[in-house]
């Protein structure tokens, strides 16, 4: 049987006349939408003085405000809702890492309409209705599980709803189903690999021939390691709760940068500082508009992820603009020995040690004419032991994945709690000494 | 027969030791038995106590990460050979010290003491009982 390329071939290799074309009708349409139905967004538009007739085609959508995570933190929970309740069917929200928390609603045509962005995902993965697909992503308010979940249910594979946890029934599964696409979050997948190796299980043991992971940030190098660890080939997807979940970009397989289902999420880059529209190729913050969504449309919301667009033709045929992998935030970013370093970052690994994100405290300074990187964490209730071999390797295994992560070294101090200075009850996450001098 | 013992992750700096310490005096806990396990940047501090659970109490009120660990508590004859007919009696049994440390010494007392974290510990209590040790029980330890 001949694979199966594309999921929605019209959609994914359209020709950008068309593209624009598509764009432009949603985007009028999605406007009024949003002025008849959300006062909140009407206002910020009065208040920019737009109207929904100054929107005639894609190329207008720089006339309209953003929209920010505060945003959506003022307007929690029904401030943003375009729909009647009783046309909504579902919600998702946010870990809330920070304290904030966002909740979206979908219609049912919205959960259709992200299913199918995931199936395109699970498509360019190499799958069809031949695979067995293991969703290893938490199901819940999280959107990874249900995401991945329903978007195989549409290609037809065989789905295995297995949720994250209990490592072992999931290798047993994946043993004794034939499990072919492993979806997940990278550090699971590493962790997964790390326990087949544990248990003697070689990858030519195992059907896994695909696996998609998001999520959370990961390296080429955690990709490499992760390919090589289960046998398979890794492909990435970006997604956020606010648009909709993972699939709003996917790898294809040449895996450099991922295709935005742009017919559905419109992708802007613009300067952070001053809110202009950068030209594609620049790095900048990225800014997507939901071109379809029902329940909850945000338009031109910032994402404060750190990223460059790319309209370069892909081998793979497809024509929907590539997103590079996100570099990190655009409120935190910091520069050691030349590497950029997101506390995100960081967090991504402690929080692999721990149940709950210790508090940590980046310091940098210079010696000389070198930058020194040092992070302090503070030594949480449930990393304690009793003796100093395992703090030495919970040290050394922070510092390994650290590097691993970034390509540079950091020195790891274990703190005693609380030790770290608070500002307004949050721990202060970065002292860069080197401002001093 | 175990005791409880706290143990208190600390940093290596300069008055880190007599902050517990005097913690612990001001609430009226007395120390019976201490030992230091440390690196370069931190320390473990383990500690057995007359009053375990007010002590865990004052330390997590503190913000200390503390924990507690089951050890044992031997009592010995003074004399040569008391240790080492003790650690033959856990090497029958193939059980490992994972560390030790003496305690409650006076100068007016005939028998040692000695507190021992091991890896089996239930096998380590039947092993020492059947030996004609003596082992130290929690309720004994507030009246010592
Ligand atoms: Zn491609």
């Amino acid at each position: 049987m001949p694979e199966k390329k594309y999921w929605d071939e019209a959609h994914e290799c359209m020709s950008r006349e068309e593209m624009k074309k598509l764009q432009s009708e949603k985007l009028v349409k999605q406007v009024r939408h949003v002025w008849d139905n959300v006062p909140y967004y009407k206002k910020l538009m009065e208040e920019k003085g737009v109207t929904p007739d100054d929107i005639k085609s894609i190329d207008d959508i720089g006339k309209l405000p953003f929209l920010s995570k505060a945003d959506l933190r003022d307007a929690y929970p029904y401030g943003l809702l375009a729909k009647p309740l009783s046309e909504c069917v579902r919600i998702h929200s946010t870990s809330g890492t920070t304290g904030k928390r966002v909740v979206a609603f979908y219609t049912q045509n919205d959960v259709d309409l992200w299913e199918e962005c995931t199936a395109r995902a699970i498509t360019a993965a190499g799958c069809t209705k031949e695979d067995v697909c293991q969703v290893a992503y938490g199901y819940g308010l999280f959107t990874g599980g249900m995401g991945l979940h329903g978007g195989s249910h549409k290609v037809g594979c065989l789905t295995l709803p297995m949720s994250s946890g209990s490592t072992e029934r999931q290798i047993q599964f994946m043993q004794d189903l034939g499990t072919t696409l492993l979806c997940c979050t990278p550090s699971y997948a590493a962790y997964i690999g790390e326990t087949i190796a544990e248990m003697g299980i070689k990858p030519e043991d195992l059907k896994l021939k695909a696996g998609i992971f998001g999520a959370e940030p990961w390296t080429e190098e955690m990709r490499q390691e992760i390919e090589r660890m289960l046998g398979l080939k890794a492909y990435d997807i970006y997604g956020l709760t606010e648009s909709t979940g993972p699939g709003v970009a996917f790898e294809c397989c040449e895996q450099s940068g991922m295709h935005i289902n742009e017919d559905h999420f419109y992708a802007e880059i613009i300067d952070p500082d001053t809110g202009e529209q950068l030209p594609e190729g620049s790095k900048g913050e990225l800014v997507f508009t939901s071109l379809d969504k029902e329940a909850f449309p945000l338009l031109r919301y910032r994402t404060r992820d750190v990223c460059v667009l790319s309209h370069e033709k892909c081998s793979c045929g497809r024509t929907l603009v590539k997103m590079a992998k996100p570099m990190g935030r655009t409120d935190d970013m910091l520069i050691v020995k030349g590497v950029n370093v997101f506390p995100s970052q960081i967090e991504t690994v402690l929080l692999k040690m721990s149940n709950a994100t210790p508090n940590y405290q980046i310091v940098v300074d210079r010696v000389g004419t070198t930058d020194t990187f040092e992070i302090l964490v503070e030594v949480s209730p449930d990393m304690f032991s009793d003796t100093i071999k395992t703090f030495e390797e919970l040290q050394k295994k922070i510092a390994n994945d650290i590097h691993s992560m970034l390509g540079i070294r950091a020195k790891i101090k274990l703190v005693e709690p609380k030790s770290i200075p608070r500002s307004e009850g949050k721990a202060v996450r970065v002292v860069d000494k080197r401002k001093l001098v | 027969m175990t005791v409880k013992q706290l143990s208190v992750f600390c940093e290596n700096r300069p008055g880190r030791l007599s902050g517990i310490t005097r913690l612990l005096a001001d609430n009226d806990i007395n120390i019976r038995a201490m030992s230091i396990a440390d690196t370069k940047d931190f320390g473990i501090l383990r500690l057995i106590v007359d009053d375990f659970e007010k002590a865990l109490k004052v330390l997590k009120d503190n913000d200390m990460a503390v924990t507690s660990t089951g050890v044992l508590c031997i009592r010995l004859a003074d004399k040569p050979g008391g240790l080492a007919d003790a650690m033959e009696c856990l090497y029958k049994e193939n059980i490992s010290v994972e560390y030790m440390y003496a305690a409650f010494i006076s100068e007016t007392n005939e028998t040692a003491y000695l507190v021992l974290r091991v890896d089996r510990l239930d096998t380590a209590v039947t092993a020492l009982e059947e030996g004609g040790f003596k082992l130290v029980s929690d309720e004994e330890l507030k009246r010592f």
